[in-house]
């Protein structure tokens, strides 16, 4: 699939979530813009899966660490075929599988139960330590946000990676300089946050989040030559692709009318 | 029980390469021997707890049977989070071991002090809590723990207790062991505190008290069928546990009674420690005579509640 296909889908994706949003009524509808085009390059051109096989062995694995994105994941997976739309449509409904942040195996395809942020990444050196152990070198990717940069779990699992040398592991941060209540930076001292995963002893590399083509490059440049694992600092804006809604971080909670469904439709030229 | 830990350990990564054990850089060359036998199967976490249990969670997910060792403090209440989460939540094969349960560590303070661990642990859902009370319960445990399709906490004391069995039992998962049998009382002894409570029925058997003693391994899930058996049968049930009285066995026991036998409350009787940190320096065996955990003071009691006295 080429890149300009992914792109389409990613709007296609951002449509779904701005939906299901407005009908579901859960919070996060920002942090999940903000991630769809990694979201979209690691399911349609990265990941070595198969949503015929979700189970595989061999399969690489994609953490959700930023649970509260969890509508994009689902969207994500009921797109590529984990589960199907129907499915989909009962989020947050009562009596459903799909809470606002993912159960274990809540649909074939989430990989782990995230939501409590600081999580992701320690689970991911088990997969990918797991993986090295059993001579499978299956990849391992996990998605965090920046305010979870926060967590102290996060910097132990970065030094343990960083010792063994995880080559097949990849922490994303989807850095959209926001977190609940205010600038990631000026919360705790994020500065320099490249810096900090390379002093951890990762491979750093810092990009725009939203354009397709480098982040495609980088990702599926995995296992690291540099036998370090992988930290991508990625830049992006949170509620991203819809102007209203880009860097407002009043939509880390709101919930958007009918009309501005509509006019967040026409931007993504889905109507 | 730490020195059996480590022995049972290396025989069971050297016959099975899925399990792996995880420390949190203690037990310096406790592990050289596993070290030796099976080297990709121990990892040193460092002292980054909250890591290493979901470090054991991803081996869990991935078919490896990962046991998180450290010092009970640390494994438990530290990471009470990331063993909600990571293990029970996603409910993975993975065994958290805990060594210094109780006042093992009577010495290093209540920093290292171990009595709210199994009130922590055996609220958690799909979690089961397994207290050996000497070494072979020890071997006999981590046996049951690669058998176990869920989270598990297992509570270690430290080296050189008393071993209270000639062989090595057979116990699992809502399992215990009698290992004593008397007609007047039942002693439900927790983990390390299985040798007090042979010596408290010793004492008792002087006065002509006959004690049953039952090593109460699984905490949880219970053992309901030696429950009932036990209320039905004897004047007085005594749980015993070097753990606070908030919480503990002692706790689950006051639970399953009010759930399956309402009027065994007359019959029961808890000693446990009180719910408060325990300040004083000095070793465990003045800690448990100061808490009333030794022996002589747990015969006093018993003797006490069924109206004999117990020679000064």
């Amino acid at each position: 699939m080429n890149m300009t296909q992914i792109e389409q889908i990613a709007r296609e994706l951002r449509g779904t979530v701005i939906e299901l949003t407005h009908q579901a009524k859960p919070a996060h509808l920002a942090s999940a813009l903000s991630c769809i085009d990694i979201l979209a390059v690691l399911y349609w051109s990265v990941l070595n899966i198969d949503p015929a096989k979700p189970l595989a062995e061999d399969r690489d694995r994609f953490i959700l660490s930023k649970g509260h994105a969890a509508l994009a994941l689902y969207s994500v997976l009921a797109k590529r075929g984990f589960c199907s739309n129907e499915i989909l449509q009962t989020f947050n409904n009562n009596g459903g599988k799909l809470a606002e942040h993912p159960g274990p195996q809540c649909i074939p395809g989430v990989e782990a139960a995230t939501g409590s942020l600081g999580h992701g990444l320690p689970i991911g050196n088990g997969l990918a330590l797991a993986s090295r152990l059993s001579g499978r070198n299956n990849r391992v990717f996990v998605l965090l946000s920046d305010g979870e940069c926060n967590e102290g779990s996060v910097w132990e699992a970065a030094m343990f990676a960083g010792k063994q040398k995880l080559s097949n592991l990849c922490a994303i941060v989807d850095f959209n300089k926001w977190q609940a209540t205010g600038r990631s930076q000026e919360i705790l001292a994020l500065d320099p946050l490249p810096d900090k995963w390379q002093a951890f002893g990762w491979e750093t590399v810092r990009l725009d989040g939203h354009d397709v083509r480098k982040l495609d490059a980088t990702l599926a440049d995995m296992p690291r030559r540099s036998g370090k694992p992988l930290a991508i600092i990625a830049d992006t804006i949170k509620g991203k692709g819809v102007s209203f809604m880009e860097d407002d971080n009043n939509w880390h909670y709101r919930v958007p009318t009918a009309e501005e469904v509509v006019a967040a439709k026409r931007e993504l030229g889905l109507v | 029980m730490r020195n059996a830990f480590a022995d049972e350990m290396t025989r069971i990564c050297a016959a099975n390469q899925r399990p792996v054990l995880l420390s949190g850089d203690i037990g310096n060359k406790l592990f050289d021997k596993l070290k030796a036998a099976a080297p990709d199967q121990f990892l040193n976490c460092g002292v980054a707890e909250a890591n290493m249990i979901g470090v054991a969670a991803g081996l869990a997910m991935s078919g490896f049977r990962p046991f998180a060792y450290t010092i009970v403090p640390f494994i438990t209440t530290r990471v009470l989070e990331q063993i909600r989460v990571d293990l029970c939540y996603h409910n993975v094969p993975a065994t958290v071991v805990g060594v210094g349960g109780g006042l093992s560590y009577a010495a290093l303070g209540p920093t290292h002090h171990a009595l709210e661990d199994i009130a922590f642990l055996r609220v958690l859902p799909n979690m089961s809590v397994l207290c050996p009370g000497d070494a072979l319960e020890v071997r006999a445990c981590l046996k049951a723990a690669m058998l176990h399709d869920g989270p598990l906490y297992i509570r270690l004391g430290k080296k050189g207790e008393p071993v209270v069995h000639q062989s090595e039992p057979v116990v699992g998962i809502g399992g215990s062991l009698t290992v004593r049998r008397g007609s007047d009382c039942t002693i439900l002894a927790v983990g390390n505190l299985l040798p007090e409570a042979m010596r408290a029925a010793e004492l008792l058997a002087e006065q002509k008290v006959g004690t049953t003693v039952v090593s109460l391994v699984s905490v949880k899930p219970l053992d309901g069928e030696m429950l009932e058996r036990n209320f039905a049968s004897r004047n007085l049930v005594v749980s015993l546990e070097e753990h606070s009285v908030a919480g503990g066995a002692g706790s689950a026991i006051l639970e399953w009674i009010s759930d399956h036998n309402p009027s065994a409350m007359a019959k029961f009787m808890r000693i446990a420690t009180p719910d408060a940190f325990y300040t004083q320096s000095g070793k465990q065996s003045y800690a448990r005579q100061q808490l009333g955990l030794d022996s002589i003071s747990v015969a006093r009691k018993i003797a006490d509640r069924l109206g004999r006295k117990l020679a000064a």
